[in-house]
């Protein structure tokens, strides 16, 4: 199967920006706005799984081979693990949030009550959403792009 | 009717009489029983984990350990999927 029609390409090509940028944004913004890694990471999966359905699981599989989809949620898997015994590290206890009042990256502490707070907060949480969102991009995506390759094959081999 | 309407109409009966009285026992919304870890919660979020998001404070601070296991989850379900359709790729 080589895709849907021109139309559907075409305006996926106009829409795939907008998801994206939206999906990062959620992912990049979780510690300031609702959402995070794993919400990001599902929106920024269905923008790509839109481009799989438009341009068909063959053209997507040869761009992207499933093995990379892989080895990156595997990546996101041990970064994560790794902040986590960071904390146990620098902080000893697991998971703890060493970088907090460091003043390094991501170390500022916002003004107490409800205001706005700039992005460079919240200490290894940020980084934790990058890892779990990087996790779930892959992750989502391989197991829709496996799959509807799966049935593209058996498919045509009848 | 016979004996099986019959049995069913009575154990629909006892279980929505539970379920009514349960909704009429439940607190108001917005009025929990005990709040002391919710406000622990709220007022220290800020100062020890310096998100805004309190949500996400819980999730990757305070229970970071939960999302370890729901990435495992999510890990285990994409090895099983792959492992599943290895052979229908060739």
């Amino acid at each position: 199967m080589s895709g849907m029609s021109k139309i559907v390409k075409t305006i996926t090509n106009i829409a795939i920006p907008f998801i994206l940028i939206y999906g990062l944004y959620v992912i990049a913004h979780g510690h300031l706005t609702p959402g995070g890694g794993f919400q990001g990471g599902a929106v920024v999966a269905s923008g790509l799984v839109m481009i799989m359905v438009a341009y068909g699981s063959v053209w997507t599989m040869e761009k992207i081979k499933e093995k990379n989809l892989s080895m990156l949620e595997s990546l996101g898997a041990f970064c994560f693990i790794l902040l986590a015994f960071l904390g146990l590290a620098f902080g000893s206890v697991f998971f703890n949030n060493y970088l907090v009042g460091s003043n390094s990256l991501f170390g500022t502490v916002p003004a107490a009550g409800s205001g706005l707070a700039d992005i460079n907060t919240a200490g290894v949480i940020p980084l934790m959403n990058f890892a779990v969102g990087l996790k779930v991009i892959a992750g989502l995506f391989a197991i829709v792009l496996v799959m509807a390759y799966a049935v593209t094959k058996k498919e045509a081999k009848e | 009717m016979d004996k099986r309407s019959i049995a069913a109409v009575l154990a629909f009966s006892v279980v929505a009489v539970f379920f009514i009285f349960t909704a009429l026992l439940i607190h108001p919304f917005g009025a929990p029983n005990s709040t002391a870890m919710d406000d622990d919660i709220i007022t220290n979020t800020q100062t020890e984990t310096g998100a805004n998001n309190a949500v996400t404070s819980v999730v990757f601070d305070y229970r970071g350990f939960d999302t370890l296991g729901e990435a495992t989850v999510l890990f285990t379900a994409v090895a099983g999927v792959v492992m599943l359709f290895r052979r229908l790729k060739k």
